[in-house]
């Protein structure tokens, strides 16, 4: 495409504006280890991964249309993957590592063949569905998984043995793969992959082929999906069917929406402030899966645009 | 598979029926996929067990479940889901966030212990069917699978609402039009669904017991039946019942460890060639 007017200057697709805003919040979450207690960077490592994971669920939900409750699913494969492969298997922490991502991303291959031709209500359904067959398998097939006792290994190469290394290496990989979710949505295909939302039927009478471009949105999707999964099983050390579990999908999803849907960085915002939340009900009381329900009802009749969506509604409502 | 499977697969079938007719009934009519219906369930099968144990009736369990699972639906209905309405994945993932609370308020209320509702004397021991000695309770949890389709058949078809509901199905606005008051019919609906998750939770949980998992488990095998069965359509919801039933005993029998796949690759291929499910229907909106 030719460009007849005067764009302004642009770095890595970035405007100048939008490069400084990202190095200042970078700088901040990268100073951050010097002033936190160890059970505080952990808290934010933390925040980062499952950031990761909301991103990758809003990839789907926000510029595709589709709203998965699967993606815990892929998320745990890869954890599961990883543990095994470094503590049973023996491989070395970034050759389990990759193994993990693979195995998310081919799950989320097979997820994708059969969602595809679904939308709205029975997608929900099916990747629903999908997962839990993952978790009934994670759960009964104990020689392997280690069935409801899970699985403990020690995953993380040395050089990031303490918190702050590993939050440093967590930040970058999830700066890194931040910046690829960013360019994807904002490519040729992630702009076809938003026509899908909007009108399917127009997209398909335009000559797309709707049902590979989801395809592929999806198994791209799962990748991002299983980084975040085989970061956490870094963190954790430990995998059990919890982690491949309903609940994971669904705080995924959460976070995707309590950060705004389609947003993409929303994501992170959504991570921090249902982590901080689990950590301060957590304090007080074990009934956090209460908490979190009520949460879910409450964004769900009074902010479906999540915090970013209201953020942006009062400053509109400001301007005017 | 041998004769005492068979029966098996079938009773696990009946009961899946009573559980999945509620869900498909509020699915088809409402357009509301109730994530909290496994919940229902599990809330009805504790109640019902609290019922049955302190009165010593199973009846009065079974009445006392389906009216508190009805009257949780109603909150549910009237108070939550009545924001939402018109948007169907707020609706859904707001049931999915009432499951939660559900589930852990029977945490706090029950604890994490597995129980058993107690079996009436009547229905106790064994007796032979088609030469092999069979639980009598499995085989009444079979003829109320059958009474109950028979009963909701009768009611879709040969009354007033059930004409309602059917037609509320095909096109809910129209029948809107025609001068019925359809929140009433949604409504009335909504509380018949509940109460059959209520009613399957106290059948249920007489023989595969109440343990605080149970909820997602049901859920699952709900889900399958309708997606397999198609939404609203209660000749799907049988069919998907036994299909269902039948291979996850399979599945127990031959892969005990990959049982969920036996019941969900059939279903995946399924969907691959008839995304609305074997008696679906594309919505008319």
């Amino acid at each position: 495409m030719t460009q007849a007017t005067v764009q302004p200057v642009r770095i890595a697709g970035m405007t100048g504006g939008a490069v400084a805003v990202v190095l200042a919040v970078l700088a901040v979450a990268a100073a951050l280890p010097l002033v936190l207690t160890n059970y505080q960077i952990g808290l934010a490592t933390e925040m980062l991964i499952f950031g990761v994971l909301a991103m990758s669920i809003d990839i789907l939900a926000g510029f595709a249309g589709r709203t998965s409750l699967g993606h815990g699913a892929i998320f745990g494969v890869s954890g599961y993957v990883v543990v095994y492969a470094s503590a049973q298997a023996g491989l070395p922490p970034l050759a389990a590592f990759a193994l993990g991502v693979i195995a998310a991303t081919l799950v989320a291959v097979v997820f994708a063949l059969l969602a595809v031709r679904t939308s709205g209500v029975y997608f929900l359904l099916l990747t629903l569905a999908l997962g839990m067959i993952v978790w009934g398998i994670c759960l009964r097939w104990t020689q392997v998984t280690g069935g409801e006792n899970g699985m403990r290994g020690d995953v993380r190469p040395a050089w990031l043995v303490t918190h702050q290394a590993f939050y440093w290496a967590v930040l970058t990989a999830a700066a890194v793969v931040s910046y690829a979710m960013w360019r994807f949505v904002r490519s040729p295909f992630g702009l076809t992959l938003l026509g899908i939302r909007d009108s399917e039927s127009r997209m398909r009478s335009l000559g797309y082929n709707v049902s590979l471009h989801l395809f592929i949105g999806f198994a791209v999707s799962g990748f991002f999906a299983g980084v975040a999964g085989a970061l956490y099983a870094m963190f954790n050390n430990f995998v059990s069917p919890s982690t491949v579990a309903l609940a994971q999908s669904v705080e995924g999803v959460l976070m995707m929406i309590a950060g705004g849907v389609g947003t993409l960085f929303g994501g992170f915002v959504g991570a921090a402030a249902i982590i901080a939340l689990e950590n301060a009900v957590s304090a007080y009381t074990e009934r956090w899966q209460m908490v979190l329900g009520v949460t879910f009802i409450l964004i769900m009749i009074f902010a479906p645009e999540g915090i970013i969506g209201m953020l942006r509604a009062m400053l509109a409502r400001k301007k005017r | 598979m041998n004769t005492f499977q068979l029966l098996n697969g079938l009773t696990f079938a009946a009961l899946l029926f009573v559980v999945a007719s509620g869900f498909t009934l509020i699915f088809g009519l409402l357009r509301i996929v109730n994530l909290a219906h496994g919940a229902l369930y599990l809330f009805g099968g504790y109640i019902g067990f609290a019922v049955a144990t302190r009165t010593g009736s199973f009846v009065l369990g079974g009445l006392g479940a389906m009216a508190a699972i009805a009257a949780i639906g109603f909150v549910l209905d009237q108070g939550l889901l009545r924001f939402v309405r018109g948007n169907e994945l707020r609706q859904v993932l707001l049931t999915l966030g009432f499951a939660f609370v559900l589930n852990d308020l029977a945490l706090v209320i029950w604890g994490g212990d597995s129980f058993t509702v107690p079996i009436p004397q009547l229905l106790r021991g064994g007796m032979r069917v088609f030469g092999v000695f069979y639980p009598i309770y499995r085989l009444f949890v079979l003829v109320t699978g059958i009474v109950v389709f028979a009963a909701l058949w009768a009611l879709l078809n040969h009354t007033r609402l059930g004409a309602l509901i059917r037609a509320g199905v095909d096109d809910a606005e129209m029948v809107e039009a025609s001068g019925v008051n359809i929140r009433r019919v949604f409504l009335v609906t909504f509380l018949l669904g509940s109460a059959l998750a209520g009613l399957g939770g106290l059948m249920g949980g007489a023989f595969l017991s109440l343990y605080p998992s149970a909820d997602a488990e049901i859920l699952v095998f709900s889900l399958a039946v309708v997606i397999i069965g198609g939404r609203g359509s209660l000749v799907g919801v049988g069919v998907g019942s036994l299909l269902v039933g039948l291979l996850n005993t399979l599945g127990q029998v031959m892969f005990p460890e990959f049982a969920y796949f036996v019941i969900f690759g059939p279903m995946a291929l399924l969907l691959a060639f008839r995304p609305l499910g074997l008696f679906g229907r594309a919505a008319s909106t």
